[in-house]
């Protein structure tokens, strides 16, 4: 493509607190409207908001494992603009001394490392929620504020992302490590996590940014690249008419797959930031930022890189597991028991224990089967071969026992004896004369059967490998 | 000796003593304020029945031999825009006129907790802007002293009812002078406290880092009892002191050595009323008669607090009052609306008095894009040297005394045309909001033409107790406090 993309990125993310920022309401998804609300968060007149500890910390622990430099004295601005579902009509925000600036995000795309700045982090609240009546014709909206006053986290990265590709892997990032941190459960379903883009064209190589456009209203990262998809065809198209792309704030339809225009550059709010005189200022001793520091858990690159080195696993595995922290700890928790078999352990978790996981909507941390039992089945699997390994974790599934005990009582051991397989096979040999002179006329096919038979007489429990032994050196002897 | 002339503590001690039920003190007042509320108009609202029913249940308690409050059976009013669950709060504005919050504010609350008895809701200026009560949207309360002349603001109806003796005290708010100027024009104690040591939960804010709830009062020991009721920590607003607070009521009487009062030259000086400038002066020698040392100082950036007062004041009240959008309570127009926007004009334009848009239009103007760093940053820079000035007096003297406004009590109608000369009539009590150091206004003489003239005390951070021991040694020597209005 004749231009290059550059492409910033704000995201919201609602942090995973109890309560709301400013009060004691729960912050709860999902309840009747208006049911969470009190006289602070509907912004009555009189009242005060008071600063929710956890929801500091949590955007201080952010800030910290994105890197940023934390700002000692960190206050709150008022952020004034008018809209109904905004109680106090203003937003208490951070402009002047955000809790974190200047940090960064490294992020690995089509297996090259990339570093994406975040310009800064700050906290501020949640605004209500519009509900607009189905009927075209009614004169009225309603306005739900149980969401007013949720703790909400922004993240601002500097316009260093060149591709859709990069806008993936960056916001992909983010998510997974505001979950490795547990600052927020970033469901996008519920709007806990929300983007919003701005994006500019310029002719390769050139020096100047061209004509940003805002572009709010990304409810997913699905939105997101559809939006950046749309954006970079229609600026493209007009800058190559020749005309100027206009610098505007444009919103995106998710239904129509199409952006239109909010507001120009000139229409733009004047938010008149003053500080917050109802919240004192915040100092952060270094003491708080090194505790803070020391609770971030080693994040999802550098545990996805530790994983290929230390376990000799692919890339690919090593990231599925490390996806998800709480399957990371579930894997590295096997490995720690079982001391052997990294790989074997890791198909185990990302075939199957994942696959379950799906089909029941379940967390790892609430599966029924614990480390130590998957350890134990993966250990006694050359006892009774892979296939009934398979039955044996479906029936631990369905039964909450483990590996040893549904072996014992089904009676499930290979065998892995000669001679009694030996026994065996001369019977079986003898039952199906027509099949051993079959396999003695060059049908090597024959030989499966046998198997089969000898299987079901043994209940699939003998060795088949030895067995395939035993059957080549009989038939062998026979036709000679 | 007529019961509601006394003082709150006195009135207190015949309930407990039960010389007389807190039924009787409730009856009498409202028969008084039957006779005299139509002239005076010091109330928004009243509530006789709810205040005969919390005397009705301090009477059973007396009886029962029980335990009761700091404030048990004195008749309180409030100032109306002091949150009051179940009771209208309407901050004198059509916006609010018929709002009835869903919670107490944290003093009433506390005072609730003391036995006090609420008998009603006080007028003020529209969100306490303004400086003679003229700005309420309902009606203007008249001066007990010359009913010609305007009472005060914003908490006139809060003094005029105290010293028309239809209350035995009264909360109110002081943001540049709104409990201090209106004592001086009525002749009452008005106490502003120390910034963040009283909650300003429930207040309803004009301008929040100067806002602060004070008492109005008959004399310097109802003061002291009453902020020993609402003083303290409050988890509920942030920027509430954890201070401990002293005992106000023994404080009061101790004894004063070598006390140390400065004099600032620039209270002193053009536009102050020459026979407040006596009184105060004659004061002043009262004090050195009582072995006090007079030191004269300068407090030299004072000159720009009321420049610096009306842009923060109004920066944060265009703010505070960006709520008022009639979404979720308030007024709402009659009027059909085509959009948003037009609900949000409509509302805002037939809800707000004309002073309360000059002040919000005037903060929107000091917070805009280009004027921020120019007016609302520089205001912040003046009022730190504002601070300093105080800071270097207090490191030599104890308390600072100056007149609390340069004139008396002006007629109705006077200023009202003039917002600038109105403005004006709080540049003594401004400083202490911007400060905010605690300052009591003391009666301290009259004018020939019989209107009280009020002296303000101003105290370091958290010295209430000294300011008000001051206070009660100038109050031991004279009698101007005593003084009663020709109501009868």
């Amino acid at each position: 493509m004749k231009y290059e993309v550059v492409i910033g990125l704000e995201t919201h993310a609602e942090l995973d607190t109890e309560s709301k920022l400013f009060c004691g309401c729960s912050t709860k998804f999902g309840s009747e409207p208006n049911t969470q609300t009190c006289p602070v968060c509907l912004g009555l007149p009189g009242v005060l908001p008071v600063m929710n500890k956890k929801a500091f910390e949590y955007s201080l622990k952010a800030a910290v494992a994105l890197y940023c430099e934390i700002n000692q004295f960190t206050n709150f601005d008022r952020k004034s603009y008018y809209y109904p579902d905004l109680p106090k009509n203003y937003q208490t925000s951070q402009n002047y001394f955000n809790i974190g600036n200047n940090g960064y995000v490294d992020m690995v795309v089509a297996g090259k490392e990339k570093r994406i700045s975040i310009h800064n982090v700050h906290l501020e609240e949640e605004a209500g929620k519009l509900i607009h009546p189905e009927s075209s014709d009614a004169n009225y909206s309603l306005v739900d504020f149980n969401r007013a006053g949720v703790p909400l986290l922004e993240i601002v990265t500097q316009p260093d992302m060149r591709s859709i590709e990069e806008v993936e892997s960056y916001m992909q990032t983010l998510r997974n490590i505001l979950l490795y941190i547990g600052v927020s459960d970033c469901k996008m379903q519920e709007g806990s996590l929300r983007f919003e883009a701005s994006i500019s064209l310029r002719e390769q190589g050139s020096a100047i940014y061209g004509n940003r456009v805002e572009i709010k209203n990304l409810n997913s990262m699905k939105a997101v690249s559809k939006v950046l998809t749309y954006e970079i065809s229609r600026q493209s198209e007009l800058l190559d008419k020749g005309e100027d792309v206009l610098m505007e704030t444009r919103l995106w339809d998710d239904v129509n797959s199409s952006s239109r225009r909010m507001r120009s550059k000139e229409e733009s709010h004047d938010y008149r930031y003053f500080p917050e005189p109802d919240l004192v200022p915040f100092w952060i001793k270094q003491e708080w930022i090194d505790e803070t520091m020391a609770t971030i858990p080693e994040l999802a690159v550098s545990k996805r890189q530790r994983f290929v080195k230390e376990y000799s696993l692919s890339d690919y595995d090593a990231g599925i597991l490390t996806d998800d922290k709480l399957l990371a700890d579930y894997f590295e928790e096997c490995v720690g028991l079982s001391q052997d078999s990294p790989k074997e352990l890791s198909n185990w978790i990302i075939n199957d224990v994942l696959r379950e996981l799906k089909e029941r909507k379940l967390n790892v941390q609430h599966f029924v089967i614990s480390p130590k039992m998957l350890t134990e089945l993966v250990k006694i699997k050359p006892t009774i071969g892979s296939s009934i390994a398979k039955e044996v974790f479906v029936e631990m599934i369905n039964t909450g026992k483990s590996a040893h005990a549904i072996v014992k009582e089904k009676d499930l051991v290979q065998i892995d004896d000669t001679s009694e397989l030996n026994e065996i096979v001369i019977k079986v040999i003898g039952d199906n004369p027509k099949a051993a002179e079959d396999y003695g006329q060059g049908k090597k096919n024959a030989l499966a059967f046998l198997i089969g038979q000898t299987m079901k007489i043994t209940k699939g429990k003998a060795n088949p490998k030895i067995l395939t032994e035993l059957f080549k050196q009989r038939l062998s002897s026979i036709s000679q | 000796m007529i019961l509601r002339e006394l003082s709150a503590n006195s009135i207190k001690e015949k309930i407990i003593k039960r010389e007389i039920t807190a039924q009787e003190v409730v009856e009498d007042l409202f028969k008084w304020i039957g006779l005299k509320e139509s002239l005076i108009k010091a109330y928004i609202s009243l509530d006789k029945e709810g205040a005969l029913l919390k005397a009705k249940e301090i009477d059973e308690k007396l009886n029962n031999g029980g335990r009761v409050g700091l404030l048990a059976g004195i008749p309180v009013a409030i100032k109306d825009n002091i949150c009051t669950w179940g009771m209208k709060t309407t901050c004198a504005s059509k916006i609010l006129e018929n709002f009835t919050p869903p919670y107490d504010a944290f003093v009433v609350k506390r005072i609730k907790e003391e036995d006090a008895i609420i008998i009603g809701k006080t007028n003020l200026d529209e969100f306490a802007m303004g400086s003679s009560n003229e700005n309420s949207a309902f009606h203007v309360t008249r001066n007990p002293w010359n009913t010609d002349c305007i009472p005060g603001g914003s908490g006139g109806g809060s003094a005029a009812a105290v010293t028309a003796d239809m209350a035995f005290m009264a909360l109110g708010s002081d943001t540049g002078g709104s409990v201090r100027q209106p004592s001086s024009f009525c002749g009452n104690v008005g106490c502003k406290p120390t910034y963040g040591r009283v909650s300003r939960y429930g207040l309803v804010a004009f301008a929040s880092s100067l806002d602060q709830i004070g008492s109005i009062t008959k004399d310097v020991s109802d003061a002291a009892l009453l902020l020993q009721v609402v003083s303290g920590h409050d988890c509920h607003d942030s920027t509430s002191a954890n201070v401990e607070v002293p005992d106000y009521i023994a404080g009061i009487n101790s004894v004063n050595n070598n006390l140390r009062i400065g004099v600032p030259k620039e209270f002193f000086g053009e536009g102050l009323n020459p026979e407040i400038e006596s009184a105060v002066k004659n004061a002043l020698g009262i004090y050195k008669k009582n072995g006090a040392e007079l030191i004269d100082l300068s407090l030299p950036h004072c000159g720009y607090a009321l420049a610096t007062y009306y842009i923060i004041a109004t920066a944060e009240a265009s703010s505070n009052l960006a709520r008022y959008d009639g979404v979720r309570y308030g007024h709402r127009s009659q009027l059909s609306e085509d959009n948003i926007i037009d609900m949000y004009s409509r509302v805002r334009a037939e809800g707000f008095g004309s002073e309360v848009k000059r002040r919000v239009l005037l903060g929107n103007y000091v917070l805009s894009a280009g004027f921020y760093d120019a007016y609302y940053i520089k205001a912040s820079k003046v009022r730190n040297l504002i601070k300093s000035d105080f800071e270097d007096a207090f490191s030599k003297v104890d308390c600072i005394i100056s007149p609390t406004c340069p004139s008396p009590a002006f007629k109705i109608g006077e200023k009202i045309t003039d917002p600038l000369e109105m403005y004006l009539s709080d540049i003594y009590t401004i400083p202490a909001n911007l400060v905010g150091i605690p300052g009591i206004s003391i009666p301290c003489g009259f004018t020939t033409t019989g209107l009280p003239i009020g002296m303000q005390l101003m105290g370091k951070h958290f010295e209430e107790e000294k300011i008000l021991r001051i206070a009660k040694l100038f109050e031991n020597e004279t009698d101007f406090h005593l003084k009663k209005p020709g109501l009868k």
